[in-house]
């Protein structure tokens, strides 16, 4: 709010009001649309900043409060193998493991979609689209009783199988968009020096949508670390729990509840993917590409 | 998803007018059969981990299915689904759902996400990049963290009633006397970003020289974003509402997180009296009639999405 006199930073979203309004009326109108957002910043950040505060406050309870002391005892708590460090790892394995499968067969997918023309591929992506939106809470009371009966329950793989599935349609639908961003021209010239087409789409095609694959691989990996449902549905033993799931025994099991460990051991659970995100939404310049892969 | 059945695949793929030089009918057919084998393994994935259990969600709802004491379950036909809309409980988590969808994905992510975009669109850039990444960080965080969050905020001990005990005004228990309006909020606060960025990309394409203009003309901003933003934006608006919706609609871990549905199931969405059904009442086939209705609820929903991006395969 302090900048309304600053000359008004270049970017793609500023309008072109300047030559026709006075500049007066132009930073009123951006001291209200700041104070607006602060306003706005200044709700959303409540939850946050009990979060941030209550990790390093030895005294933590549910309000945001200045911390008596400054203390890291919290993190030092929750830093053990049992309460910490298998469940990131259980998450790890899950979530790498399905965000492995599925990449790759989404890239494999996407390629003939995008490269292709066939009478089923409009079809195809219609179905996967229509898939892209079903709620896959709804599914998860028949994916246990099918896991049961199949004896797939309570193993790592079977669950790894059911992220990557949920994820495929939308994987495969941002894959095969980012793909067609790639002129089909280079790959010809390939295609006459003899390469097959597999060797395109690994040389050419991969290399030049390197982008498109990270930010997929970073958002099936980032819906699937936070997904509560669906390894609370389908793991059973404690000890392949994620941390989606295991943080839920600062209640409840262990009587009183520490506030100031739960907060700790939140921030350790959610730093991966926020980072991840930061780092994501920096390659792609600040709007998130997703926001425009889906703005319709 | 049986679309892509490879060995269906056949001539159509000749018609290809950019693919490698085209060799003879035979080799043609092989072709396009190797082309078709990328995607196998994709398929084969959603057949049996999605398709698989929606056709077994099918078979289940007619049975009754229940996790003990039974040997065999058997076809019951249609009772759990008149028993559903005989339900109190099942109808209270209709209700319910609705308020839910309606409250924070219709009136709360969608307008709170619009009306950030556009004040972005004039705000100062620190000010911009401070609220985005606060508004985006609260989307990142993982479901259940967000419903800690939430919880803590909420709680009679919680940030919210000391701020209102600081401003003088009455507090209470938010989470015992008001828990669809508290998970509702919460589900604004988690679920706004994603509006806010599917506006903002929106609002940037709308060309200067327009909103120019209708300046020039007089026009007041309350009257330029009600007849020239808004019909600009309109297929944004229809896309994200329906994404909204259907991410709202499957909304179960920041729920369970925060009242588990209570009390008494006021705050018990449809996913949420799904799970209490099947697991806690041990009736599976019950369960899952109500997963199907859900369901059925998502796919109307897709179907609409399908149409209102019909253009765009």
């Amino acid at each position: 709010m302090t900048d309304t006199v600053a000359p008004r930073p270049a970017s793609r979203t500023s309008r072109a009001a300047r030559r026709t309004t006075p500049a007066a009326r132009r930073n009123r109108r951006r001291t209200a649309a700041d104070a607006g957002l602060l306003v706005a910043a200044a709700a959303f950040v409540l939850p946050l900043a009990w979060v941030v505060l209550s990790a390093l406050d030895p005294h933590a309870s549910l309000r945001v409060k200045v911390p008596d002391g400054v203390t890291l005892d919290n993190f030092d708590a929750i830093l053990t193998p049992e309460i910490t460090f298998t469940p990131l790892l259980n998450s790890l394995i899950l979530c790498g493991g399905a965000t492995l499968l599925t990449v790759v067969c989404a890239v494999l997918a996407a390629y003939p979609l995008s490269r292709f023309r066939s009478r089923l591929n409009r079809p195809f992506l219609l179905t996967i689209l229509f898939a892209t939106s079903l709620p896959i809470t709804a599914i998860m009371v028949p994916v246990y009783a099918l896991f049961v009966r199949v004896n797939m329950i309570d193993t790592m793989q079977g669950t790894i199988f059911f992220f990557a599935a949920s994820q495929l349609p939308f994987a495969i639908w941002l894959m095969k968009n980012f793909m067609d961003g790639v002129p089909k021209e280079l790959e010809e010239a390939a295609w006459t020096d003899g390469a097959s087409s597999f060797q395109s789409l690994l040389r050419i095609v991969l290399p030049l949508m390197g982008p498109g694959v990270a930010v997929v691989t970073v958002f099936s990996f980032v819906m699937m670390w936070g997904n509560f449902f669906v390894p609370f549905m389908l793991l059973l033993s404690p000890d392949q729990m994620p941390a989606s799931v295991s943080i839920n025994d600062f209640f409840g099991n262990r009587g009183m509840v520490a506030y100031g460990q739960l907060a700790a051991f939140s921030i350790v659970y959610s730093t991966p993917v926020v980072l991840l995100y930061v780092l994501i939404s920096r390659r792609l310049g600040g709007g998130f590409a997703l926001g425009g892969a889906v703005k319709g | 998803m049986t679309a892509t059945a490879p060995e269906h695949a056949g001539p159509e793929v000749r018609k290809a007018p950019a693919s490698p030089p085209s060799g003879t009918r035979p080799g043609t057919v092989r072709r396009s059969l190797f082309r078709a084998l990328p995607v196998s393994p994709a398929v084969v994935l959603l057949l049996l981990f999605l398709a698989g259990p929606i056709v077994y969600c099918v078979v289940i709802a007619f049975t009754d299915l229940q996790l003990t004491g039974q040997a065999q379950e058997s076809f019951v036909g249609f009772d759990n689904f008149t028993r559903a809309f005989k339900d109190e409980a099942f109808l209270n988590a209709v209700w319910l759902t609705l308020v839910f969808t309606v409250l924070s994905s219709l009136i709360g992510q969608n307008t709170l996400g619009l009306a950030l975009a556009s004040l972005m669109q004039r705000a100062s850039k620190p000010v911009r990049t401070l609220t985005g990444g606060i508004v985006v960080t609260a989307w990142v965080l993982p479901e259940v963290v967000a419903g800690f969050l939430l919880y803590a905020f909420f709680r009679r001990e919680g940030t919210l009633n000391a701020i209102l005990d600081w401003l003088h005004l009455p507090s209470q228990n938010w989470l015992f006397t008001l828990p669809i309006l508290a998970v509702s909020f919460a589900n604004v606060w988690r679920g706004t970003a994603f509006s806010m960025l599917v506006y903002s990309a929106a609002l940037n394409e709308i060309p200067k020289e327009v909103t120019e203009a209708a300046e020039v003309d007089g026009a007041s901003g309350w009257r330029r974003m009600w007849h020239i933003t808004l019909p600009m934006i309109r297929r944004s608006i229809g896309t994200n509402l329906m994404l909204n919706t259907l991410q709202t609609l499957s909304v179960f871990g920041l729920i369970w997180v925060m009242t588990r549905g209570g009390p008494s199931g006021k705050s018990q969405t449809l996913p949420l009296f799904m799970y209490e059904q099947a697991f806690q009442n041990s009736l599976i086939g019950y369960g899952t009639a109500v997963a199907l209705l859900l369901l059925l609820i998502g796919s109307l929903f897709s179907v609409v999405y399908l149409r209102l991006l019909r253009t765009e395969v």
